[in-house]
């Protein structure tokens, strides 16, 4: 077992994909010699050659497109998009295409993909590198998407959605790709996809939330904890399909729910749980929910995203708030 | 508006330019609007089996089109697309592929689904509204058709690259429109079929209109096929109502694919008959004259009178083969009529290969479970 940061994680798990399972072709811009911009594909092209991981040319609308009818062949594609800004020409294949393949031949194609994209602000990036869009993508239905928040989730949840035989939204917060190392072990084991992680148990809040925010959201449960008041920290992992049923269970639990994401607040993916809740388990809420999240404004250029970003003292000052609601 | 041609548009080369690259679009014809040979046919030309072989899955493919529009006129069938006046070239196109390969598609190429083997009732089941209409019995393969407009054009990419990766000697072929030809997703399409040298082969079927567009104000390109040489590969142009430039060309094509030439852009001039679906009315934006002009390159006939000028056709033969599709059309007709509607739990159980768990209270929600 070695320690690995988030990016060695995501590196090992493809490199175990290409290893196990002959369909695995890896495809994106900079990815072979380059090694990705991230370097997530480092040394990948080198020890599997030029036809399982392909570096294409700069366009994104074809290089989804291309997934798909690689797919339907019976390859599994991985595809690397810069940054989550960029995927969006490709947009129209996942919406029309990716998430309803198996759908509209009614079984007879399928679509098992990976599209990758680095998400979030807090790296000091140009313009359009930070975004936090997952809401667009949780909307689409026939596709999963996962974010995953820590190296060994990022390992077991990257090699779940290669295996899947249905599209997969994998989007690798940015923030997280060098901020800390763990032991990973090269198992080859993936960690289940549509469930959530309950990251701390607690008794008087929980907390939901994914991606690099499970950082702060960790932070401020400490620090609550020593304020004494108990806060259960769940990572949803899965952000569509949403294991609802588990966040129910928790806040039957607690009573008192925050959610937290770096993504804008309306239609976010926080609105829906927070909807959710009201209509499965409005009487076990002792406070209204709160949520916690980006403002709904364009994500700033660097000197303000450690604003727009939510931070550890908003997550505990809104679980201060619910635990102490009337 | 008239175009000017590109000619004049160019930079002159000025006394120290040397010329970087030159390039120059073919144009194939063998049948001329009244039948006649104008260039020395390719062998099959002089087969009458194959050439009856394939007026017939013309003539079906015209009828089976009158009685869709009829159904749909009669709340019978969804909004439909007319192939009337394209059938030389999607029968021209899917008669040169094998049954290996694999097409990715617009909406109106009936006349190439059915040679492929899509069957009547398929079609009949997926334009009246049920997704099991796209679960082809026969070329598993192939992409339902593409509604948004040029998007099967990366699929066939990606499927050309999965067969030269396993090294099959197989050839993706993607149909696509005049209109299709001004999308991005064509242009990187192209680009990557040319980088990477793929077995593919893009049929552009030019039926002069993109709903109410003229191909005249689609763009200044004197042709469609010249859009070819941006990705660096070839672009040839072709009568597409010429039933043999149809075959012979796409032939070329998809066997240069095949073996390992690249990919090809063939752009097929032919014309739209018809409105551009039963919802639309083309008397809005084009002129009646435009269509009884047209109505003169009729594939159909064109094809029929090559026939008939060589005895290899006759009055009762043409008599027996409407009937004889006629008749199959009806019989198809009367199957999708039969067929039960689909299920409500239907939305969910395609969805994934296996629903997850999340999404199974709504599945019981819809079907009342």
């Amino acid at each position: 077992m070695s320690e690995v940061s988030m990016l060695g994680a995501i590196n090992m798990a493809m490199a175990r994909a290409l290893e196990d399972d002959p369909r695995v072709v890896l495809l994106g811009e900079d990815i072979g010699v380059n090694g990705g911009v991230f370097r997530a594909t480092d040394g990948l092209q080198d020890r599997f050659g030029e036809d399982r991981v392909m570096d294409t040319p700069l366009a994104e609308t074809v290089l989804a497109g291309m997934s798909v009818g690689l797919a339907a062949q019976g390859f599994r594609p991985v595809t690397e998009f810069q940054f989550m800004g960029f995927i969006y020409p490709g947009l129209d294949q996942v919406i029309n295409h990716v998430g309803r393949l198996r759908n509209r031949t009614r079984g007879r194609l399928s679509c098992p993909l990976v599209f990758r994209a680095p998400t979030g602000a807090g790296i000091h990036a140009p313009e359009h590198h930070s975004e936090s869009t997952e809401a667009l993508f949780a909307h689409i239905p026939g596709i999963r998407v996962v974010i995953p928040s820590s190296p060994s989730r990022a390992y077991g949840l990257l090699l779940s959605a290669i295996h899947d035989p249905d599209p997969v939204m994998f989007f690798e917060p940015t923030r997280l790709y060098r901020a800390s190392k763990e032991e990973v072990e090269d198992s080859g084991e993936g960690l289940p996809l549509d469930v959530c992680f309950t990251l701390r148990e607690g008794s008087d809040v929980t907390i939901v939330t994914w991606g690099a925010c499970v950082k702060e959201t960790l932070s401020a449960a400490t620090q609550l904890a020593g304020e004494g008041i108990s806060a259960e920290v769940i990572d949803l992992a899965t952000i569509s399909p949403i294991d609802f049923d588990s966040i129910l269970a928790s806040v039957e639990k607690t009573g008192r729910l925050v959610i937290v994401h770096e993504a804008p607040r309306n239609c976010g993916v926080g609105a829906e749980i927070a909807a959710r809740v009201a209509e499965r388990g409005l009487l076990f809420l002792q406070a209204p929910v709160e949520r916690v999240t980006a403002p709904d404004a364009v994500v700033p250029l660097l000197r303000l995203e450690k604003t727009y970003m939510p931070g550890e003292k908003q997550i505990v000052d809104a679980a201060r708030r619910v635990v102490r609601y009337a | 508006m008239g175009a000017i041609p590109l000619n004049k548009r160019l930079v002159p080369p000025t006394g120290e330019d040397r010329i970087a690259a030159e390039f120059q679009i073919p144009y194939r014809q063998y049948l001329d609007a009244s039948a006649s040979l104008v260039a020395e046919p390719p062998e099959f030309a002089r087969n009458p089996g194959i050439m009856i072989s394939l007026y017939r899955a013309m003539t079906l493919s015209r009828i089976f089109d009158a009685k869709a529009i009829a159904l749909q006129r009669t709340g019978q069938l969804g909004t439909y697309p007319s192939s009337a006046g394209q059938e030389a070239i999607g029968v021209g196109y899917a008669s040169a592929m094998q049954a290996v390969d694999a097409m990715t598609t617009t909406y109106r190429e009936q006349p190439a689904q059915l040679w492929r083997g899509v069957t009547l009732v398929e079609l009949l089941r997926f334009w009246g509204g049920d997704e099991r209409g796209s679960d082809f019995s026969v070329p598993r393969e192939d992409f339902p058709v593409a509604v948004p407009i040029a998007s099967q054009a990366p699929h066939a990419v990606g499927i050309a690259t999965a067969f030269k990766l396993r090294r099959e000697p197989r050839v993706a072929v993607c149909a696509l429109g005049d209109g299709a030809s001004s999308k991005g997703d064509f242009y990187e399409s192209i680009n990557l079929a040319g980088v990477w040298q793929l077995p593919v082969v893009f049929i552009v079927i030019n039926n002069g209109w993109a709903i109410s567009l003229p191909r005249e104000k689609q763009t200044a390109t004197e042709t469609l096929a010249q859009k070819a040489i941006a990705g660096g590969i070839p672009g040839i142009q072709i009568d597409g109502n010429d039933i043999i430039a149809a075959h012979q060309v796409c032939s070329e094509a998809i066997t240069r694919a095949r073996s390992g030439g690249g990919a090809t852009v063939v752009e097929a001039v032919t014309y739209r008959m018809g409105d551009h679906t039963t919802a639309d009315d083309a008397s809005r934006y084009r002129r009646e004259e435009l269509v009884s002009a047209a109505w003169k390159l009729d594939p159909l006939a064109r094809l029929r009178n090559y026939l008939a000028n060589r005895q290899w056709w006759s009055k009762t033969d043409e008599e027996q083969l409407i009937a004889e599709c006629r008749e199959k059309v009806e019989a198809a007709v009367a199957e999708y009529m039969k067929l039960p509607p689909p299920s409500p739990a239907d939305m969910f159980d395609y969805l994934f290969e296996t629903l997850p768990p999340a999404l199974q209270w709504q599945r019981k929600q819809f079907t009342g479970g």
